[in-house]
């Protein structure tokens, strides 16, 4: 089991390194997207502590959206998936691996970048280090709720745009707990509850939204 | 009853605007629903027994030789 | 008892629903404005002015009913999404994909009325409550399954589709709840809450059960006049929809 799931890894992180256009697109377009909110909002520090938390974390948002419509879109193109799903293994194991492997190409750059950008909006180091834990714990569970929006929205026409507007309602509580663990550590109440739920979210969605990803996957490709 | 006059109750005590504003639109809505479903209905139905008319009128031709006049049919 | 369980089956293909739901949509009818005659005059003419509300809070006889229905037709939708996914009947995903519009109407007539009472209580058309933002996203998420289905040419693909995105939605909607209830307690929003209203007369409540009932048998005549519109587009090509057309020449 182990061994199919290192396998999937490794395949996908082989053939993302193959384009790593996308990667690096998708990582700037979270740099600008909060580059952007200072300039919107006005450089007073103190405006930008408050928004801080929710703009990294929007920005995250909307940075895993970009990426998300390739988790499956080039295997179903070339026919593997159609294989991956007539294989004797569990698709949702596969989906399991594939979704491991989003979060390394995709998520993890942001959770690398958030301290570098949190600078720009004067967050104190408490707070850095909490935002970059947030993001830590909870960007595995975007890649894994995403990955539903992904499957159903497969080979459907205007899937991209689609994708958002199933997945970002979803998104709501990995928001509210990322940004709030921020939010308590500068008002001083101390993130722990808000991660421990960030992470009861991560670990849902990471190991149970496979199993109806698979369901939608084997749906699209009837 | 708990109102004295017709003014009374449509001024809903100075909160007229946002009590009547609800139930307008509440109504509109729930009166506005049916009527499109009715409409799209009878749009559809039109829609399908045109095409089963013009289906049938082809396999009629399809299954009459060209050479023979068309009789009318019931 | 086989006999009745053969029965039920018999109803729930659509050649037998068709004529059957076109006999019960007029008693639905019906029974949704007796009950909405009762209820609005209990709620509009009857119950007595609130005291630290006005006569303002006779919105909540409109706006409570939708917000139950909004949340009820859902649950419904995700209970047919589920069946469909489980027993492979036609039935089951057309219904679910006839209660999504009439579920988003509910939601927006909840969020509209929800508006239109805390301009004159709180002093704001919008107020972020922990209700009212989680009816939004109830909202978005009426709006993202029906998006899905209207993207999927194929119906059988589209109500399978749909019925995983509305177990997914059903699964997260107390999620959601929670998590946007402890956002809005920490961020101490609105203390005023909606369907809190301060003293619930008896009177009160008999209104707003009325006019709840007569929703509710608003949206299960509405559904089935939308669920027949699917059946005959669907099942356009089937003998039983040639012969009912045929009939109608």
């Amino acid at each position: 089991m182990l061994v199919l799931i290192r396998a999937v890894i490794g395949r996908d992180l082989r053939l993302a390194m193959r384009r790593q256009a996308d990667i690096v697109a998708a990582t700037f377009f979270f740099i600008i997207v909060v580059s952007l909110f200072p300039l919107g909002v006005g450089p007073d520090a103190d405006q930008l502590r408050k928004l801080a938390p929710g703009v990294l974390w929007v920005a995250a948002l909307l940075a895993t959206m970009l990426s998300l419509p390739r988790l499956f879109a080039d295997d179903h193109r070339d026919g593997t998936l159609e294989q991956l799903a007539l294989a004797p293994q569990p698709l949702g194991l596969i989906v399991f691996g594939k979704v491991i492997a989003h979060w390394l190409v995709a998520g993890l750059p942001l959770v690398l970048l958030a301290p570098v950008l949190g600078i720009q909006f004067d967050l104190a180091n408490d707070a850095l280090a909490v935002l970059t834990l947030s993001l830590l714990i909870g960007t595995p569970a975007l890649s894994g709720i995403g990955a539903i929006g992904a499957a159903l929205t497969l080979g459907v026409r205007g899937g991209g745009v689609l994708l958002s507007l199933l997945v970002l309602p979803l998104y709501v509580p990995v928001l509210i707990f990322g940004a709030g663990a921020v939010d308590a550590t500068v008002s001083g109440l101390g993130p722990q509850a808000h991660l421990s739920l960030l992470g009861a979210l991560a670990l849902g969605g990471v190991f149970f939204a496979p199993w109806p990803t698979a369901a939608a996957l084997r749906i699209a490709l009837e | 009853m708990h109102w004295n006059s017709l003014g009374d109750f449509l001024a809903m005590g100075n909160h007229g605007l946002y009590v009547w504003g609800s139930v307008a639109v509440m109504a509109l809505l729930m009166v506005a629903e049916p009527m499109l479903l009715r409409r799209g209905r009878k749009k559809l139905v039109a829609r399908l027994k045109r095409q089963l008319r013009a289906e049938r009128s082809e396999a009629r031709a399809a299954s009459e030789p060209l050479t023979t006049t068309r009789r009318s049919h019931g | 008892m086989s006999n009745r369980v053969i029965n039920w089956f018999r109803y729930a293909s659509p050649q037998t629903f068709y004529p059957l739901a076109g006999k019960l949509i007029p008693w639905f009818w019906a029974l949704a404005a007796i009950f909405g005659v009762a209820g609005l005059s209990i709620g509009f003419l009857l119950a007595p002015t609130d005291a630290q509300q006005g006569e303002g809070y006779r919105i909540i006889f409109l706006h409570v009913p939708a917000s139950w229905m909004s949340m009820f037709i859902y649950l419904v939708m995700a209970f047919w999404a589920g069946t469909g996914l489980a027993f492979n009947t036609r039935l089951s995903g057309m219904m679910a994909s006839a209660l999504a519009p009439t579920g988003a109407l509910f939601a927006f007539l909840s969020l509209w009325t929800g508006a239109l009472w805390g301009k004159p209580m709180w002093g704001a058309w919008w107020v972020w409550d922990a209700r009212l933002t989680s009816e939004l996203i109830l909202l978005f998420l009426y709006i993202g399954f029906i998006a899905l289905q209207a993207a999927i040419d194929d119906p059988r693909r589209a109500d399978k589709a749909g019925a995983i995105l509305a177990l997914v939605g059903v699964v997260n909607i107390p999620i959601i709840y929670f998590s946007v209830k402890w956002w809005n307690t920490l961020h101490q929003g609105a203390s005023v809450s909606l369907t809190k209203a301060p003293s619930m007369a008896a009177m009160m409540l008999w209104g707003m059960l009325l006019c709840a009932l007569a929703c509710w048998m608003y949206s299960i005549a509405v559904a089935l006049m939308r669920v027949r519109t699917i059946m005959l587009e669907r099942e356009r090509h089937t003998d039983w929809v040639r012969a009912l057309l045929g009939e109608r020449e």
